[in-house]
């Protein structure tokens, strides 16, 4: 009985070892969609021997809340809105980048946002990654010479044909355009000239759908625009539908950059900073631009070279310049803009 | 005294593996939820309770208000719908289905339950779709002139919902029907009853307890749903748990969507409550 006892405790002593030696090689991940793709994950989790365990969520302040509600050590990594960086940083979440251990020398100088990212001199995270909230469209379906310009929307003559992506900083964005206000002046007091055009542009959509929605909309010809669209939400339908397509209007269209930063109270950083350094590498740049969630431009140039032909076609790689000098970077509100922006896409969902 | 004692520690030791679960899965949580709700946000911080604040914005902000309206209306739709077409299928499975089809009358019945709840939600967005089968259908008979849109409308998300509800009903229901005995039917009609008295005056009230039990459960599992309503409502209105979602991934505002599921579960409560003297699970 004595000995059997002894085995229980060994076997149970021997359980809880490898449960913490699991645990302790174990990468944790605050994630955007796109990173959820096993083909981007398992080469670092083969190369360092780890599980990388992630959690998906949407828009910064859901992400900030996560860590507020989590214990310091509980996450790793996480990626951000590259414009949230610096504030992030400079509210604790962030850790700072170790001096010189991530090149980004061949980063897209437009949206590599070094200095929105630098805090006190120290670097906190590192684009990753980018594409455009612009309109999508069906060529087919709609004249394409119309979507040259954010009005077309407006005009009536799509009525019951639109669909508006599900996520309120791009779309206040672009709805800001079209009224004349830039996303860098989209504060608390232009909030309030955009209800009126928003609720026109809800009265003239079918719906407002997340990622997937928006995706099943627009190849089955439920709708034929979807505002907030562009090459992440085509690319990966082209194959089946090349008649989707999508542009920069005259008045612009939103830059979205995201960027990958390690978290404050990590107690791996090594190993934090090495996953980091395998999502800016030519090879992970490629998987994460065409991951099976959404498809965007990969930052660093040198991915061009794994990248194929075609893949770079869809992306638009040689556009890139002519798009990047007309687009502008997302909306950065304060918590009280932010807060009422939400509540203005809450009433222009729920009226 | 000394066997009664025994016997009552028995019967607590029997208990206590239920009560403990019941008290660490769902007691707990459940005082967890209702004191986060008792706090607020200010800005992303949650300052905590007790205090009124959540609770008052509920019902002074018309967009979550309507959100209680929005899923009272689509669940007592469907739950009316299900019942009125689960009813009638169940009966025709139990009586004029020869006894040797049953079984597969039933599984044919029950089949979409075999498929994902997301898929068959996502399937349906193809059908109802304006180019999907319904209307390429229709127009193609000439019965419209034009394709109406019914994907991303309130209609869809019962549709869904009702496909997906009349295989329970149709269930509790069935199993209701089976264990009456036939000489009530015969009584009845031996004293004068015809055919359909023999249904609406003996045989739906003997069933009341399977159609109250599925149509509860209906209640609770439609309005609590956040898939239906967010694949083929099209975003057009929120219910309940798309708020609900939208606070928790969005706004970052636990106290809010603590707040809401407890209204949530105070519907719930109240439907129970309402329904109680129906509800008799072993009868089903």
């Amino acid at each position: 009985m004595t000995i059997r006892m002894h085995k229980f405790c060994l076997a149970a002593l021997g359980g809880l070892m490898t449960t913490t030696s699991l645990q302790a090689a174990d990468l944790n991940a605050l994630i955007w969609c796109d990173h959820a793709d096993a083909a981007l994950l398992e080469p670092f989790e083969k190369a360092h021997d780890v599980r990388v365990n992630v959690k998906e969520y949407e828009g910064t302040a859901a992400g900030l809340t996560l860590l507020d509600q989590s214990r310091p050590g509980d996450w790793d990594v996480m990626v951000i809105d590259s414009v949230d960086v610096a504030r992030a940083a400079e509210a604790g979440y962030l850790a700072p980048l170790p001096a010189d251990s991530v090149d980004t020398s061949t980063t897209f100088p437009e949206v590599a946002l070094t200095d929105a990212m630098t805090v006190d001199g120290q670097l906190y995270g590192v684009t990753e990654k980018f594409g455009y909230n612009t309109i999508a469209y069906n060529k087919a379906a709609v004249d394409p010479a119309d979507m040259e310009s954010l009005g077309a929307l407006w005009s009536g003559k799509y009525d019951g044909r639109i669909a508006i992506y599900d996520y309120y900083l791009p779309v206040l964005g672009l709805v800001g355009l079209a009224e004349g206000v830039d996303t860098a002046d989209l504060d608390a007091a232009a909030l309030g000239t955009l209800r009126d055009p928003l609720m026109k542009l809800r009265a003239a959509s079918r719906q407002v759908s997340d990622v997937v929605g928006s995706q099943t909309a627009l190849a089955t010809g439920e709708v034929d625009i979807l505002i907030g669209g562009g090459e992440w939400l085509t690319a990966v339908l082209h194959a089946e539908n090349p008649d989707l397509d999508w542009t920069l209007p005259k008045e612009g269209g939103l830059v979205w950059a995201q960027a990958v930063a390690m978290v404050e109270g990590t107690e791996q950083p090594e190993l934090a900073l090495e996953f980091i350094k395998y999502i800016l590498s030519p090879e992970g740049q490629a998987r994460l631009a065409t991951s099976s969630c959404y498809w965007g431009m990969p930052a660093n140039k040198e991915a061009g070279a794994v990248l194929s032909d075609e893949e770079k076609a869809v992306l638009r790689w040689d556009d890139q310049a002519e798009y990047l000098s007309r687009a502008q970077l997302y909306p950065v509100p304060d918590a009280d803009t932010d807060l009422a922006m939400q509540d203005l896409w809450t009433d222009m969902l729920q009226n | 005294m000394s066997i009664e004692r025994t016997e009552r520690r028995q019967a607590a030791g029997l208990a206590a593996p239920a009560l403990l679960w019941t008290l660490a899965f769902f007691l707990l949580p459940f005082g967890a939820m209702v004191w986060m709700s008792l706090g607020h946000m200010e800005g992303r911080t949650v300052v905590p309770g007790p205090g009124p604040e959540t609770y008052a914005r509920i019902f002074s902000d018309p967009s979550l208000f309507r959100g209680i309206f929005v899923s009272l209306e689509i669940t007592a739709t469907v739950t009316v719908l299900s019942v009125a077409l689960a009813w009638p299928l169940a009966w025709i499975i139990a009586t004029r289905v020869p006894a040797r089809w049953r079984r597969l009358a039933l599984l044919l019945a029950v089949l979409p339950f075999w498929t994902s709840y997301v898929v068959r939600s996502y399937s349906w967005a193809l059908v109802l779709g304006e180019k999907g089968v319904i209307m390429n259908a229709l127009t193609g008979l000439g019965l419209l002139a034009e394709p109406v849109q019914i994907m991303a409308t309130r209609t869809a998300t019962v549709i869904g919902f009702t496909h997906f509800f009349v295989m329970l009903l149709t269930l509790t229901i069935y199993s209701n029907l089976v264990q009456l005995s036939p000489n009530y039917a015969r009584a009845a009609e031996d004293l004068g009853a015809s055919r359909w008295q023999v249904i609406r005056l003996v045989i739906l009230p003997l069933t009341l307890p399977g159609v109250m039990t599925g149509a509860f459960l209906t209640f609770v599992l439609c309005i609590g749903d956040y898939i239906t309503p967010q694949i083929l409502g099209g975003n057009n209105e929120l219910s309940l748990p798309q708020l609900i979602m939208l606070q928790l991934g969005r706004r970052g505002d636990f106290p809010m969507a603590s707040a809401l599921s407890v209204v949530l579960m105070a519907i719930v409560t109240l439907a129970y409550a309402a329904s109680a003297r129906w509800l008799k699970m072993d009868r089903v």
